[in-house]
């Protein structure tokens, strides 16, 4: 079973996340905001990441980053998961080794179908 | 609505698109109509079946026709299908045609078929490819021709460096660019009316549209497709659609069909 670390400071999101991967096969962990994140994949790396962007204490664009620089931090699918849906916005996250971008508000048939371009299905 | 008013309608969606209306079809109706009857200020579906029995060829009869035939649709559906288009089948017509090709998405909707094919030409190397993109539907075809989606609607089946590059940003949506929709002529026409069939065609796509046809709508339909489409042309359905009679599935080719006969050798053919 595929791993997926659902990052969002919205508890209302992580659990309509964790409901529609679940659905998918995926097992899910949780992580508040980045640093919570960036902590919980020092402990075992996630098959992918569905990533919010603004978040306390580090925002995902920050997390993404630190992820990509640290050991085998280059192997998870990120799937960013934002309201910012601008083009430079989603320019920004791409740079930073996003693999996907899910703009919100969002339902599982996109979630289904940016999980396939991600290669996570 | 009642049954006798449901009847009505679904005969008169038959003569006029060949589409069958099948399952809840009460539901359907209701749920296809209620902004036709918002839009003309009648207080009820059923008020908008009388006015369109009083005058069935009217201009009310036309728009309750197209609001029941547009389908719910994405960019690239059936992903596996457009990588073959891509990969193997638009270059081996080209090869087979280097003066050109010419595509046709037969029951267009809003027009995402037709600008996945474009964004296909688009990134690859071929020779000029021209694409005609036909409805019944004015309001669908009207939508398709502006080029503006919603995010949910760039959101399926687009994946998002194909959103940044074709696309351009507008306050709370997007738009094709400019050149895709240059590249693309749009046309209204009902495929079980007689029409003048162009000949000639490359590639057609008429997906998950014959499927829901009468018997009659869908094999005259299919029999014009046939007549439209070049020697060696390929003939792209829906994933659940087999082949029409004189078909073959081309293998390895998701949804995609040849004349039998014209499977092995695109070149030779064409």
């Amino acid at each position: 079973m595929k791993t997926c670390l659902v990052v969002d400071d919205s508890r209302v999101v992580r659990k309509v996340a964790r409901r529609i991967l679940e659905s998918l096969d995926f097992e899910i962990v949780e992580a508040v905001d980045g640093a919570d994140a960036l902590t919980a994949c020092r402990g075992a790396m996630p098959d992918a990441v569905l990533l919010d962007w603004h978040m306390p204490m580090m925002d995902g664009l920050e997390f993404l980053k630190r992820l990509r620089s640290e050991p085998g931090g280059d192997e998870p699918a990120v799937v960013f998961c934002s309201a910012e849906n601008t083009a430079e916005r989603i320019r920004e996250a791409l740079d930073a080794g996003a693999d996907e971008y899910i703009m919100k508000p969002f339902d599982g048939e996109i979630v289904v179908a940016k999980f396939v371009e991600a290669g996570l299905l | 609505m009642s049954p006798p008013d449901l009847d009505f309608l679904c005969a008169l969606v038959r003569a006029r698109s060949g589409l069958v209306l099948t399952g809840e079809r009460g539901f359907f109706v209701e749920t296809r109509l209620a902004p036709l009857a918002r839009r003309e200020g009648m207080p009820s579906v059923s008020e908008v079946i009388d006015h369109i029995m009083q005058d069935p060829s009217g201009p009310l009869a036309r728009a309750a026709v197209e609001a029941m035939t547009v389908q719910e649709t994405s960019f690239f559906r059936d992903r596996l299908a457009f990588k073959g288009l891509a990969a193997v089948t638009l270059p081996e017509l080209a090869a087979a045609k280097p003066s050109g090709l010419r595509v046709w998405s037969a029951g267009c909707g809003q027009g995402q078929e037709a600008y996945s094919l474009a964004m296909l030409v688009a990134e690859g190397s071929l020779p000029p490819v021209e694409i005609l993109a036909t409805d019944l539907s004015t309001p669908a075809l009207e939508k398709a021709q502006s080029g503006v989606y919603t995010h949910f609607e760039v959101q399926r089946g687009l994946p998002i460096r194909r959103l940044l590059r074709h696309f351009d940003e507008l306050e709370d949506a997007w738009r094709t660019s400019a050149a895709l929709r240059q590249s693309v002529r749009w046309m209204r026409l009902n495929l079980i009316d007689p029409f003048k069939v162009e000949v000639g065609y490359d590639l057609i796509l008429c997906r998950n549209v014959v499927a829901n046809f009468a018997p009659d709508a869908r094999s005259k339909t299919l029999e014009r497709l046939d007549q439209a489409l070049a020697p060696g042309g390929r003939l792209m359905l829906g994933a659940e659609e087999t082949a029409p009679e004189g078909f073959e599935a081309v293998p390895g080719s998701p949804c995609l069909f040849a004349r039998i006969g014209e499977v092995q050798n695109v070149t030779a053919a064409a």
